[in-house]
């Protein structure tokens, strides 16, 4: 048993995190004026645009690695176009692991964000312009530090999401060991080669992982509730 | 000076209906703004505030907040404005709500040491009553220094006391900065107590303005006591009719005749009037 402890490779859950926390930061840039947007306007290409961004919660994660393996391949304009350009081959490679990510989780981190700005007090939005503030200033100042547990579960819900894909990651980046071969793909092929025990060693890390995470997003959204009571 | 003329198509309530106001107001002034809900006082408001768009023109003083060519946004309006759900920045302090609006510390302390916060700038805005967040809104809203400040039915949500309280720290203020003011409101007292001149929308238009004695009294001729309340019940008692009719808080008895009880229906306004009569106050 020790042995097998010993032997067990860690570089899969190191690439599984790098991962994720990469996808996890690249998103909340890019979610953040979008679910911003998406909460404040009333455009008649609202429910157009969250129907894409909640696509990857229904599409089967083959079909979604099936087309963004194309469209990095050189097959594809957008795959030549970057080849030729920049010289890089985003399939097959960390890289377009990650670009695979943002996509696969994006209605993980919009979809927080988008409902803790919903929920924000409009009043208390307006009171900041008619104060003098920007639409900036009352994103960070006055409608963020509000929306607190919105915020946590947006970050930790596209990290645990990103850490627990299979399928995106598989297509679009294969199972090169030290590149892409994350937790999710390392433990589908010990199965594989019926290496149970490791299997179920990777397994249970992951389990005890992602549970700690979510009890801790709860745990602290259930604190931040009894605290500020639900805002009005 | 402010000189507004606007117009606006409104979804409201009752139906489609357009509103057009035109309304000069002077410095310093107290306007209240009245009349039934869905009659667009709040989107008057709003409009003033910069948060809706409307056609037409606004003039305060040397400057256009709105014309043909467009509206000044409402961070560039110098206005204050108090909701009547407060809205208060829940993360910030009392003190700290009103000092992101403007850094001045002396403000700030002269402000609340008027509405008697003093010792709570340092609280929460959860942790105080409805009375205190109306105070620190109210404070918040003078930190801008504004031009004109508007208010929406500030104390609707309120118990009677904390009003009169509230309605006398408005007083104060106003005193103190002589702010020109527009404010929504139902109550009468409310009304006289404070404004030097009302406006009752009606539909999207001005229905009455003058000053409030003019337009609240609802004495004629030689009525020397009248009072406006709802029929709650008619009841034969011997040869007499008894009304019950609620006014304001209260509910009076008042003895009709059988003629008048056959023209009274449960439910309908009623005005309780008299003449010729030397009452008490005791």
């Amino acid at each position: 048993m020790i042995e097998t402890l010993k032997a067990l490779e860690f570089t899969p859950f190191i690439l599984s995190f790098k991962l994720a926390l990469l996808t996890t930061i690249i998103l909340f840039v890019i979610a953040l004026p979008l679910s911003w947007y998406l909460s404040q306007t009333r455009s008649k290409m609202k429910p157009v645009l969250e129907a894409i961004t909640a696509l990857p919660i229904v599409l089967p994660p083959s079909v979604l690695g099936f087309y963004i393996l194309w469209a990095l391949s050189q097959n594809s304009p957008l795959g030549a176009f970057l080849e030729e350009t920049f010289g890089v081959q985003l399939a097959f490679s960390f890289a377009g692991l990650v670009v695979a990510s943002c996509f696969y989780s994006l209605p993980f981190m919009v979809q927080p964000l988008q409902g803790g700005f919903e929920s924000l007090n409009r009043h208390m939005l307006e009171a900041s312009y008619i104060s003098g503030k920007s639409k900036v200033t009352t994103l960070f100042k006055v409608a963020l530090p509000n929306m607190k547990p919105a915020l946590l579960t947006a970050l930790i819900i596209t990290f645990a999401h990103t850490v627990g894909e299979f399928g995106v990651v598989l297509m679009v980046g294969g199972s090169i060991p030290g590149e892409t071969k994350v937790a999710s793909v390392a433990i589908y092929e010990m199965v594989e080669i019926m290496d149970y025990t490791s299997a179920h060693i990777y397994s249970l890390i992951m389990l005890i992982i992602s549970f700690t995470v979510l009890l801790s997003v709860y745990l602290f959204n259930h604190r931040q509730n009894r605290k500020f009571g639900s805002f009005v | 000076m402010i000189k507004i003329h606007i117009e606006k198509k409104l979804n409201g309530a009752n139906g489609e209906m357009d509103l057009l106001v035109d309304l000069e107001i002077h410095e310093g002034e107290f306007l209240a703004l009245s009349g039934k809900s869905g009659s667009g006082k709040t989107t008057l408001l709003r409009i003033l505030a910069g948060l809706e768009s409307a056609k037409g023109s606004i003039v305060v003083g040397n400057e256009k907040w709105l014309n043909a060519k467009g509206s000044l946004p409402p961070q560039k309006r110098k206005i204050g404005y108090v909701f009547q759900d407060y809205a208060l920045f829940p993360n910030m302090t009392v003190e700290e709500n009103l000092l992101f609006v403007n850094a001045d510390k002396a403000l700030a302390e002269q402000l609340l040491k008027i509405t008697e916060l003093s010792n709570m700038k340092k609280r929460l805005p959860n942790t105080l009553s409805g009375g205190q967040q109306q105070r620190v809104s109210l404070c918040r809203a003078m930190m801008n220094e504004p031009k004109l400040l508007l208010m929406d039915e500030p104390l609707s949500a309120l118990d009677p006391e904390m009003r009169t309280t509230l309605q006398n720290e408005i007083l104060r203020l106003h005193k103190e900065f002589g702010t020109t003011t527009i404010m929504v409101s139902h109550d009468p007292s409310e009304i006289y107590r404070l404004a030097s001149r009302v406006v009752v929308l009606e539909n999207g238009r001005i229905a009455n303005d003058g000053n409030p004695k003019e337009i609240l009294l609802k004495t004629q001729g030689s009525q020397k006591f009248s009072f406006e309340g709802e029929l709650l019940n008619i009841s034969k008692v011997d040869v007499i009719y008894v009304a019950i009719v609620s006014i304001g808080q209260q509910l009076v008895e008042v003895v009709v005749s059988s003629e008048e009880a056959k023209n009274l229906t449960i439910g309908q306004k009623v005005m309780v009037s008299t003449k010729a009569f030397a009452p008490m106050i005791v």
